[in-house]
């Protein structure tokens, strides 16, 4: 799965969640917290959405790797690269 | 026969919209079943029956506006005769029309499509897409059917494909945000009125919940994953199971205690709104299974979804500021009830533990009491108990 192949799968889930923010004009390496506005359960709700649907499973310790948008794109390449 | 009328959905409401019949004059209902679907000001609310048995008449026509206590539907009990075999009766009075006809061999049970929980615009895909409920998995809280679940599952367009309007899909939960803030306005000026708030706070040291929390999610997938937030709520309800008087409404000068425990779930709406509907006897509910609920509860709550009983009977309410934010939140009572927990994001602070000083994660929780039922001194006992009961989460 590509880098854009993957932006465009974490893009639609964080829509679900805020389907008012445009996702094209948020700095890729802003927090996501703060520009989309998310709560920590709405965080849940996306790793849980990225579980479903990449089989990518994220431990909690591993959440402050995916507060951004480029963040977790690299790191769920690197999930889903061969070893 | 018994009436189904249109419910008090808060003390501020006086008539609802009525927008969707989920059912039909024949269908048989259980307790709690929704429905139907009324627009009040705090959005659409799913409206559940408390009576058993089989939708005799539907007495409302759709988008007609009703003051609360009007009759919307007939719903005759199960075993109640029907009224075609009520021949020995004495004969009608002479103006009565003849009775409906009964419908032919009603389903045993609700149609399936009020059986699956799932979103309306992700039902009316659904329904557009001909696609049949039953062959959906659903991915959200409770296995919830979402819109994208319908869109995975694709599903051959019953008709000649329109193409469903790109924007559909984005388009915001049908919430009239204003209509709520004229909700929350009349809501918070009457409990300024007429409640004499008192004010306290505590710091809780939550470095225990955070331990156990992380030791407990490390081994879950993350449906399964628990917040902080689950623990402060389960700690509420069983402190007010000790402290019955911040539990209940104040009603006609007195105050009534509830022997349940709903705890009210303080739910920031995108957008600008806020909505605080019940978690139903969260005093006695496992964690994993309050977890569930409540995320449900927001989903459903953001997605325009609450039914009527979460809005109408919160018996305490806690309200969260979450990981963002600030550290106290004093929380304003919504009537009738008598108590709101606040409650900070969690800070780490140096903090004092058996003479030394070393890090630990700290909240701020505050109650705000109504000195017509209690004060300062039972609060403050209160607010220990649940500070006391979130030392050991794991007997949560």
């Amino acid at each position: 799965m590509s880098d854009i192949d993957i932006r465009k799968v974490l893009q639609e889930e964080l829509n679900n969640i805020a389907p008012e923010a445009d996702l094209a004009s948020v700095d890729p390496a802003a927090d996501l917290r703060e520009a989309i506005d998310i709560d920590s359960m709405d965080f849940l709700n996306f790793i849980t959405a990225i579980h479903h649907r990449l089989g990518v499973d994220i431990p909690e310790t591993d959440y402050p790797k995916l507060v951004t948008l480029d963040g977790a794109v690299g790191y769920i390449e690197r999930k889903l690269a061969p070893r | 026969m018994v009436e189904f009328r249109m419910p008090s959905l808060g003390a501020d409401m006086e008539a609802g919209t009525l927008v969707q019949w989920l059912v039909k004059p024949g269908d048989w209902v259980k307790r709690g079943d929704v429905v139907a679907i009324v627009d009040t000001q705090k959005g659409a609310i799913e409206i559940e029956t408390f009576q058993p048995g089989q939708i005799e008449k539907i007495l409302v026509d759709l988008n007609s506006k009703v003051p609360v206590g009007t009759p919307l539907a007939l719903i005759r009990a199960e075993g109640e005769a029907k009224p075609a075999a009520a021949a020995p009766q004495p004969p009608p009075p002479p103006t009565a029309a003849p009775p409906p006809p009964v419908a032919a061999p009603a389903p045993p049970i609700a149609p399936a499509a009020a059986a699956f929980a799932i979103s309306p615009a992700a039902r009316k895909l659904a329904a557009e897409r001909g696609i049949d409920l039953s062959t959906i998995g659903g991915s959200g809280p409770g296995g919830a059917i979402t819109y994208a679940d319908v869109e995975r599952r694709g599903g051959v367009p019953a008709a000649p494909a329109a193409p469903t309007a790109p924007s559909e899909k984005k388009k915001p939960p049908t919430l009239d945000l204003a209509a709520m803030r004229t909700a929350i306005a009349a809501a918070m000026a009457r409990s300024k009125r007429e409640i004499p708030h008192y004010y306290l706070e505590h710091q809780i040291d939550v470095t225990a919940c955070e331990h156990w929390l992380a030791e407990k999610n490390a081994s879950l997938p993350p449906d399964s994953r628990l917040l902080i937030g689950a623990l402060a709520i389960k700690a509420v309800a069983l402190a007010v199971r000790r402290y019955p008087a911040f539990n209940g409404f104040y009603r006609d000068n007195k105050f009534e205690p509830s022997p349940a425990v709903h705890i009210g779930v303080a739910i920031a709406i995108r957008g600008g709104g806020l909505t605080a509907p019940a978690l139903h006897d969260a005093d006695q509910l496992p964690l994993d299974e309050l977890m569930a609920r409540m995320r449900d509860l927001i989903q459903r709550t953001r997605a325009g979804r609450i039914r009527g009983s979460e809005l109408s009977d919160p018996t305490i309410t806690v309200s969260s500021l979450g990981e963002r934010g600030v550290e106290a939140l004093y929380g304003i009572i919504y009537p009738p009830q008598v108590a709101i927990i606040g409650l900070g994001k969690v800070v780490a602070r140096p903090w004092v533990i058996d003479g030394a000083i070393g890090p630990r994660s700290i909240v701020t929780m505050t109650l705000s009491g109504d000195h017509r039922v209690t004060d300062g001194h039972a609060g403050a006992l209160f607010l220990a108990e649940i500070g006391k009961l979130m030392q050991e989460p794991d007997k949560l």
